[in-house]
């Protein structure tokens, strides 16, 4: 059976009700033990415990960017093959996203304040992930705007790959640009920078975020399913009734 | 000291946080809720999707 096969949308309502509830629960599970070994994480030596707001900060941006990234390989299935799916995840995907670069932007400003001074600046990587987070709401005005859910399709994968130029910017504009920012310190060519009694925190809240963002990427993609289906009922009814 | 000036930062970090995340849940929960109702309501109203679907709603709109 080819994969296109599998990917049939009443194929992932089987596969995902029960993977949601195993999947949530992996996703407590792992928040718990994350958040216990934030709590127990020392101080850093120049932020103090400010580096706590790190374990929410750095997920939110990995998972911002994450989404957008699942967005684009959605907006190719959507382009060049029109797989059912494909728009189904591209637009259940683009809340969630939204939701963890908000995140992202809000928790980094706090951090800022105490340690920048300030809880803005218009920097290459604050102000890459702020379009990042403008894009988002560009895509979902999009598909609240087009009613024809495979023409707000197009349109929004078109959108979204061009958005994706954004990737690549975020990533780089701490080695690009002189920034207040500071530069990669996980994902590097050398080995990570941070103590491991702090990158092991961060990592474990990483998995536990990603965990939820998966558990709610499936979810919404089952509500958007169900919509569609709800959809076709009421236009089939429409045209029996006129 | 300087851990306590920062708590409210620490502090207000995490009810964003939270609050992001239960807005999430919140989200997807009530809106699965409000399209099983949905389909639940077409399907004891004996309204099904596709051919079988049109079929039922000839057969309903002749016996009216």
């Amino acid at each position: 059976m080819a994969i296109v096969d599998w990917a049939n949308p009443s194929r992932f309502l089987k596969i995902a009700n029960p993977a949601i509830k195993w999947l949530g629960g992996f996703t407590v599970v792992a928040f718990a033990f994350g958040i216990s070994q934030a709590i127990m994480a020392p101080d850093d030596y120049q932020q103090g415990a400010t580096v706590k707001i790190m374990f929410l900060h750095v997920p939110g941006a990995w998972l911002g960017m994450l989404g957008w990234l699942v967005m684009s390989i959605a907006a190719l299935g959507t382009l060049v093959w029109r797989h059912p799916l494909a728009d189904v995840t591209a637009k259940a995907a683009a809340p969630i996203g939204a939701a963890f670069t908000l995140m992202c932007l809000v928790t980094g400003s706090l951090w800022g304040r105490p340690m920048w001074g300030t809880y803005w600046v218009w920097d290459a990587r604050l102000t890459s992930v702020l379009v990042l987070f403008l894009l988002y709401l560009g895509v979902i005005a999009l598909w609240r705007t087009v009613e024809e859910p495979s023409r707000a399709a197009r349109a929004a994968a078109i959108l979204t790959l061009v958005g994706a130029v954004d990737l690549p910017i975020i990533k780089f504009s701490v080695d690009w640009w002189n920034t207040l920012h500071q530069g990669a310190s996980v994902f590097r060519l050398s080995a990570p920078t941070i103590d491991p009694s702090i990158l092991i925190p961060l990592l474990v809240m990483a998995v536990a975020f990603t965990l939820l963002f998966v558990t709610l990427l499936l979810a919404a993609m089952r509500n958007e399913i169900l919509r569609r289906r709800v959809r076709s009922v009421r236009l089939m009814q429409a045209s029996v009734a006129g | 000291m300087e851990g306590a000036n920062h708590l409210s930062f620490i502090l207000a970090a995490y009810a964003v946080a939270i609050a992001v995340v239960a807005a999430l849940v919140a989200w997807v929960t009530l809106d699965y809720r409000a399209q099983s109702a949905k389909l639940a309501e077409f399907e004891k109203r004996g309204i099904a999707r596709g051919a079988a679907g049109r079929a039922l709603m000839k057969e309903a709109e002749e016996e009216v």
